[in-house]
């Protein structure tokens, strides 16, 4: 089996405040192979896009702090590189795309200078070499009219199309991942499913691996092939996208999809998740959702889950993890 | 573009009437006797008062004297002192002068506020932030004359003699006029500073610099080009309105350190007691002050993408 | 469009834009534990600052030096001796005598009061029709903000000192001497005169921002009244930027007083204030500058104060650093 291309390996990161400490990470770990999709599913605060910024090495230290584990990029450890080492990475190795294009575009420049830096300032472009690749890229995510479009500013775009905007920046170095931080959440429905079915595409293209941080299960099905479930800093549970719809392995996930409305069940009580996501610098003891879970018991309050293997390549943290799969 | 300056003019020329028009009305309408205090000491002579009646045609009714005044500043007649000088030209001559403690003031105000301000904004606490901030908040309630004087008492020829404070000459030199030029904009600099600061630190954690470090750019290009380019927005669009309000306020400054400006001019004007000066040259200040706010409206378009399509 | 350095003046620009972030509705944070508004934190808040404290000191001090200039000296400030010409400062008068022979520091302590009303008077004044203008141009029909909004832009396209100057030259043909009180009204007025759009500006932003909230929207669908809105949902959240404005143009103006007595064209003798007797030392700086440094030192040790008081209310009152 080759090595994965990506493998983030029991990360613990804190941040450090002046209300305390806020354990955010606790243990994360996943891996992400070449050409393959993992979608990484959460509520806020569950430290998805922590866990991402960390891969990127985003984080503003302080407050934040990785603790400890391990960050292997085609096997090099990022946490133990060097800073230039890391910055190397960024763009080249692992690219990141974010949830609002609108800010996470610089207002004052137009969207082809914004792509053209990564070519003049990392490649070696001339200014000329630079804009024909833009006009390029820009085509290449479906832009109509690239060639007057990339002199336009990111306020000119609509909303869909400056995503796609971001997203031929991302591609512009051929970066061989791609971390994709909630990048539909912002758009309309018609319009994100655009967007995800050209990150499908691109992905397949260029046989890239891509991290998808989601909260929308709706958009997970379609697009990944497995799926991280993440809760107060931990995963919760790990599987392929088939074994988790149709037997989820933790009672988290059970609820997730229970929660979905669904035409045939009309006339029924919605079902919700009772309570709230845990504070970060207050984490319950032992199984971290046990305050909401429907099969909580004692040693749910005291032991914290392993991870429990219930197939190859797929784990539940929770105490019953096998009598929660045969339920479904 | 072309309608975001069209909007702005449209604004201004009803400001500008104005303004203009309740500086006119209080100077010559209101005073029971406008001739009153605008000779000096003594009452003004009757050859004058007829000259000047009939100059600013008082027998009209209000706004057509202040239209025709008007008009007449409009072609650089300002009318005549009482002893028979042309306000016109006491301006012109004064004018560069000014305009040259302006430019002056800017210059310092910009290159000691914005590079104390960047400094402090990448990094806060700390002692230079410390000594940043509390020096800014003494420059801010120092009062412009008192600084002056102070300045001049120490550096000047009578302390260390680091400065020639002997500026009566009618066309200084730049460099006689670093330490008035100090002065004048040390009120602003301290705003430029804090001002500064508090973009770069608030910028520093925008959206769009954690996209730029997630690209890979270098760090100093992060810095010089993307957060600086966003921060010194409101920096830069301040300092052209400073302008305009430096060469209005320099009649502290001039007065502290003697200069022949076109604040010496009102100054002395106020002291003699020349009214017709006062009127003209306010007037004039007036008008350059919303032209520079006009012109600094437009450079906020240049400098702000965002706004030219509104 | 406003004028900011130049002046003593000045600083209220300073004030102003010093003030635009808290143009934010007071939502009482929401901690676990008893409810704590916007308020009661600010106070625990400054009650721990050292400058918060010091600054309140100092202007204590100031005060009560304005009510009771005689706990301070038992030396009558209107008794001039010419023996004294320009003594430097000595353990008679500490701060030496001026060119009438007065005691300068007797006068400092008595022109405490002059100085004080003008900088109170004209800030409680710019504040109450800047407020006014600014909530009626925020909450009422567009045409009636531009109109109220244009208008204020007249006033502030005229830079400080030399509006001040036309207006108080205007208004004081020299051949009279005016007196105390009414020289004083018109320094008042003029500062009013030139300052109000600014207090105007913040109120005005202040109070759109607070119109959009939806319990502002949801009042009006239950039909309250105008003014009902105005003194129970908008006033409360708009109290904060002012305050901290009013604060910050308090010192601003106590500087302002200063710099047109310099000038020659705001309060002058009989009168004793601390621009008075700046404005007096003027024409002797180089021979005796004991008489323009200690007035001056007065003032800015005072709008020192009253700036960092305004600061550090600011700072308390911040919902972003919460």
């Amino acid at each position: 089996m080759t090595a994965p291309l990506l493998e983030v390996e029991d990360l613990h990161v804190e941040f450090r405040t002046r209300d305390g400490v806020a354990k955010v990470l606790n243990g994360v770990g996943y891996q992400v192979n070449a050409g393959e999709t993992l979608a990484v599913l959460g509520e806020s605060g569950s430290g998805k896009s922590v866990t991402a910024q960390t891969i990127m090495g985003i984080l503003d230290t302080p407050p934040a702090f990785v603790t400890k584990g391990a960050i292997r990029f085609h096997g090099e450890d990022l946490l133990s590189a060097s800073d230039d080492r890391r910055r190397e990475v960024r763009g080249d190795g692992i690219a990141m795309i974010f949830q609002d294009a609108l800010s996470a575009l610089n207002p004052v420049f137009t969207v082809g200078f914004q792509i053209e830096e990564q070519l003049t300032v990392r490649r070696g472009m001339t200014r000329k070499e630079a804009r024909a690749r833009a006009v390029e890229l820009l085509d290449l995510v479906k832009i109509p009219n690239a060639r007057n479009r990339v002199g336009e500013y990111p306020h000119q775009f609509s909303g869909g199309m400056r995503q796609r905007a971001m997203i031929a920046m991302s591609l512009a170095l051929d970066p061989e991942m791609l971390i994709a931080d909630e990048p539909t959440t912002a758009l309309d429905v018609t319009v994100q499913a655009q967007i995800m079915d050209l990150l499908r595409d691109i992905q397949k293209e260029r046989d890239m691996g891509l991290i998808l941080i989601t909260h929308d299960l709706g958009v997970v099905a379609d697009v990944a092939d497995r799926i991280a479930v993440m809760y107060a800093g931990r995963i919760v549970e790990h599987a392929d996208v088939y074994q988790l719809f149709r037997a989820p392995g933790h009672p988290y996930t059970e609820s997730l999809l229970e929660s979905l409305p669904r035409l045939d069940l009309k006339g029924q009580e919605l079902k919700t998740i009772k309570g709230l996501p845990p504070s970060l610098t207050n984490i319950p003891s032992g199984c971290p959702f046990h305050p909401r879970c429907p099969r909580a018991v004692d040693v749910c309050r005291t032991e914290v889950p392993a991870n429990h293997r219930l197939g190859l390549d797929r784990t539940s943290a929770c105490h019953f993890a096998e009598e929660v799969v045969s339920r479904g | 573009m072309g309608r975001y300056v069209l909007r702005r003019l449209l604004q201004l020329i009803p400001v500008f009437i104005g303004t203009t028009f309740i500086i006119y009305a209080l100077v010559w309408a209101i005073p029971q006797d406008p001739f009153a205090g605008k000779c000096g000491q003594r009452p003004c002579p009757e050859s004058y008062i007829t000259a000047m009646s009939d100059k600013f045609n008082f027998d009209d009714p209000l706004p057509l004297q202040y239209l025709k005044y008007m008009g007449n500043v409009i072609t650089g007649d300002f009318g005549d002192t009482f002893s028979g000088i042309s306000v016109g030209e006491q301006i012109s001559t004064a004018y560069p002068t000014t305009v040259k403690l302006a430019i002056v003031a800017l210059l310092i105000e910009a290159l000691i506020g914005i590079t104390a301000g960047v400094l402090t904004g990448l990094r806060k606490q700390g002692f230079l932030d410390n000594l940043v901030l509390v020096s800014t908040l003494f420059l801010i309630s120092l009062p412009v004359f008192v600084t002056g004087f102070v300045l001049r008492l120490y550096l000047g020829p009578q302390g260390l003699d680091l400065f020639d404070v002997g500026v009566d000459a009618t066309d200084p030199t730049f460099a006689q006029l670093i330490l008035p030029g100090f002065v004048l904009g040390s009120t602003s600099m301290a705003y430029v500073a804090r001002l500064t600061r508090s973009s770069i630190a608030e910028n520093r954690h925008a959206d769009y610099v954690r996209t730029a470090i997630a690209k890979g750019q270098p760090t100093r290009r992060v810095v010089g080009v993307h957060l600086l380019r966003n921060s010194l927005i409101p920096v830069i669009t301040f300092l052209g309105t400073d302008l305009g309000s430096l060469m209005g306020g320099a009649v502290v400054t001039e007065g502290v350190f003697n200069i022949n400006g076109i604040g010496g001019l009102i100054f002395r004007g106020i002291q003699e007691k020349e009214g017709i000066t006062v009127t003209g040259v306010v007037t004039m200040l007036v008008l350059v002050y919303l032209l520079m706010s006009l012109v600094v409206d437009l450079l906020y378009a240049v400098l702000d993408p965002r706004i030219r399509y509104e | 469009m406003s004028d900011p350095g130049a002046s003593g003046a000045g600083l209220e620009k300073a004030a102003a834009s010093a003030v635009g972030d808290l143009s934010h509705v007071d939502d009482s944070s929401q901690k676990q534990g008893k409810p704590r508004s916007l308020w009661s934190d600010a106070w625990g808040e400054l009650r721990r600052k050292p400058t918060f404290i010091i600054s309140l000191v100092i202007i204590f001090i100031v005060v009560v030096m304005a009510v009771f200039p005689s706990l301070f000296t038992s030396v009558d400030p209107r008794a001039a001796n010419l023996d004294n010409y320009l003594k430097k400062p000595s353990a008679d008068a500490w701060f030496g005598y001026d060119v009438q022979g007065y005691d300068v520091y007797a006068r400092a302590i008595y022109g405490a009061r002059a100085s004080l009303l003008v900088g109170l008077f004209s800030t409680l004044l710019t504040v109450l029709i800047g407020s006014v203008v600014g909530i009626v141009a925020g909450y009422a029909k567009s045409w009636i903000d531009s109109l109220l909004s244009r208008f204020g832009d007249i006033f502030a396209g005229v830079p400080f000192v030399l509006g001040a100057i036309v207006i108080l030259t205007t208004f004081n043909s020299p051949t009279e001497n005016p007196s105390a009180t009414r020289i004083i009204t018109q320094v008042v007025l003029s500062i009013a005169a030139l300052s109000w759009p600014v207090s105007m500006r913040i109120m005005r932003s202040a109070t759109l921002v607070a119109k959009q909230q939806d319990y502002v929207k949801a009042a009006r669908g239950l039909g309250a009244s105008p003014l009902r809105i105005v003194f129970r949902h908008l006033l409360p959240n708009t109290v904060a930027p002012v305050l901290v404005y009013a604060t910050i143009a308090l010192g601003a103006f106590i500087g302002a007083e200063a710099t047109l007595a310099f000038l020659g064209i705001g309060l002058r003798p009989p009168v004793v204030s601390w621009g008075v007797m700046i404005s007096e030392s003027r024409d002797y700086f180089q021979a005796a500058p004991h008489m323009l440094l200690f007035p001056a030192a007065f003032v800015t040790i005072t709008v020192l104060a009253f700036v960092i008081l305004g600061d550090a209310v600011r700072d308390a009152l911040d919902p972003k650093s919460r």
